[in-house]
């Protein structure tokens, strides 16, 4: 053990920082809060005014649409179903309304970035590293600024997750935009396009196929994220993992695991299907 | 409108000099060339070029690849930056436009079919062959009037609502031909346009571009390294060898007097040919 002599804390200059932010940007952290609280209430209104019945059957819809496939098509409503059995639907409900609130956000912030990431080769080389170190980070860590400047709560939970999850879709759309043909874009070119022109008309619709490849990679790391947030009080789910595993109800953990496993598998097929089926729009 | 022999294009020294780190050379120093010569970062593509086109008129640059020809054209377009050099088409001195101008020069004056077709895979027939007018501003029903008539003289009528993976390689040069016409340009640049395809689709494509030449008049500046396709297309031909114009003039002067071996070994079958058919 290093002597007790050469331990130096900090925490109490972080905690004054922390404290100084909260007092005087009160105004802007609030703003944020009122924005992500509202957008996770409308969510979660929509799921539930549609009856989990009809929720199922939506599912078992686009399912067969997306993949024509009825082993799909079954598994899908078949997992919907077990998680309605294990009476896990609303913290279902709740958990899906936190990854989609967080996923809107990072796609509004995801995109534009790796767009501008593709635009300009400065910012390109600046956020590179920045996303290599988020995506290297446990989820875990994202926690702690989350609660130091929000507190406990859906809001934090949601930051927290929100953070954790929007590299893929920036670094796809970059990835899509870059991955684009110089043949293409040069005969582009030769017509008399303007840089916004050559962006809409010709790189973002083809590179649509990788940036819904990157959203959905995001989605799946929300969902992660979210059940590691629980602890800060995301709810749903993973609130029922982590006070199963604190009073070590073994089956009850299972089901809510369960559960969440089932949740992924049908969220992952619905937003990896849409990635595949993607037709650019016809204008 | 048609004034015959009015120079329509007149390029002066024309050079391209690429280089990694966007160095400016100047081309005036012999010492300079040098150096640049034994650097073998640096190509020369274009060399001291220059030509002038008359209206109407197709003018064949015909080459070895690699000897700079494509490198020439997108220069007049600027699509790469000449080092050096004047080009003035249409009236217009193409080098000194800035952005913007550069921009509406493009859109009006200018259009240019590509060896690999450069077509847009998510858009439909008719969507490519209108990229230029809706990229102008033209209102939708202008589009697809416009578009539907110049996809009708290249004989893709019917086939408006298919996508480019879903043609054949000659049908799919039509759709760049189309998209260049539909702009109704005064200046085509048409870089290899049949050399990716079979000879027979090949042969098609070319008498069909003598037939809308014959009906449009565009003053057309042509890339090839086909004799034959030179001589069927070209009123005047220049012979291109690394980066410099070996010989220019109208096909029979090349055919009779090549300037070079390099010229030389170009004509030969073609001239055996033709000693071969007087003799009958
Ligand atoms: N972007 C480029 N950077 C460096 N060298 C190039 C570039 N494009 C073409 N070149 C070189 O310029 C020369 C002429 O090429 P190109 O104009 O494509 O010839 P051609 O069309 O006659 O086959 C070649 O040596 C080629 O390697
Ligand atoms: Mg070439």
């Amino acid at each position: 053990m290093p002597p007790e002599s050469l331990e130096l804390h900090i925490d109490y200059l972080i905690s004054q920082f922390v404290d100084w932010l909260t007092v005087n940007y009160a105004g802007v952290f609030e703003q944020i809060s009122d924005i992500i609280i509202t957008l996770l209430l409308s969510v979660r209104h929509v799921f539930l005014i549609i009856p989990w019945w009809l929720l199922i059957a939506i599912i078992g819809i686009v399912g067969w649409l997306l993949t024509r496939r009825v082993t799909t098509t079954v598994t899908l409503v078949t997992l919907s179903f077990v998680i309605v059995f294990f009476g896990m639907w609303r913290p279902a409900i709740d958990t899906l309304s936190l990854v989609l609130t967080s996923v809107i956000i990072a796609i509004g912030l995801g995109i534009p970035v790796g767009v501008l990431m593709a635009e300009f080769d400065v910012i390109n080389t600046v956020v590179t590293p920045i996303l290599d170190m988020m995506q290297t980070l446990p989820g875990f860590v994202y926690l702690i600024p989350a609660i130091m400047l929000f507190g406990l709560g859906k809001v934090p939970a949601t930051i927290a997750t929100l953070i954790y999850s929007t590299p893929p879709v920036v670094r796809f759309t970059n990835i899509g935009l870059r991955q684009v043909s110089s043949e293409i874009m040069e005969s582009a070119t030769a017509f008399g396009t303007t840089r916004f022109q050559l962006l809409k008309e010709i790189r973002l619709p083809l590179a649509a196929t990788s940036i819904l490849g990157g959203i959905n990679q995001t989605i799946m790391m929300a969902l992660a994220m979210t059940v590691i947030a629980s602890m800060i009080g995301a709810g749903g789910l993973g609130k029922h993992v982590l006070v199963a595993i604190n009073r070590l109800k073994v089956g009850a953990g299972f089901e809510a695991g369960f559960s969440i496993v089932c949740l992924a598998i049908v969220i992952d097929r619905l937003s990896s299907g849409i990635a595949e089926h993607w037709r650019p729009p016809e204008s | 409108m048609v004034v015959s022999n009015q120079k329509h294009i007149e390029v002066s020294n024309f050079w391209k000099i690429f280089t990694h780190d966007q160095e400016k050379i100047d081309v005036g120093s012999p010492e300079e060339i040098k150096r640049v010569e034994k650097d073998d970062s640096k190509v020369i593509a274009v060399r001291d070029v220059s030509f002038e086109v008359n209206r109407t008129e197709v003018f064949v640059i015909m080459g070895l690849s690699g000897s700079g020809k494509s490198t020439l054209v997108r220069c007049l377009l600027r699509l790469v930056e000449p080092t050096q050099g004047k080009a003035i088409m249409d009236g217009t001195d193409v080098t000194s436009l800035d952005k913007k101008e550069l921009i509406s020069f493009r859109r009006e004056k200018i259009a240019m079919v590509f060896q690999h077709y450069g077509l847009f895979p998510h858009r439909t027939v008719i969507e490519n062959a209108a990229f230029g007018l809706k990229i102008r501003g033209e209102s939708k029903e202008n589009r697809r009037k416009k578009a539907t008539e110049v996809l009708e003289t290249v004989g893709l009528a019917g086939w408006e609502d298919y996508y480019p993976a879903e043609l054949s390689g000659g049908m799919r040069q039509r759709v760049g031909i189309a998209r260049a016409l539909s702009n109704d340009p005064p200046i085509l640049l048409m870089d290899e346009p049949t050399s990716g395809l079979d000879p027979l689709i090949r042969r098609e494509l070319q008498e069909e571009l003598l037939h809308l030449q014959e009906k449009m008049e565009k003053t057309t500046v042509y890339i090839t390294h086909d004799l034959d396709e030179a001589l069927r297309l070209g009123d005047r031909l220049a012979v291109m060898k690394a980066g410099r114009f070996v010989q220019s003039g109208t096909p029979k002067e090349v055919l009779q007097n090549p300037a070079d071996d390099y010229v030389a070994r170009f004509v030969k079958d073609k001239q055996e040919q033709l000693k071969e058919a007087e003799v009958i």
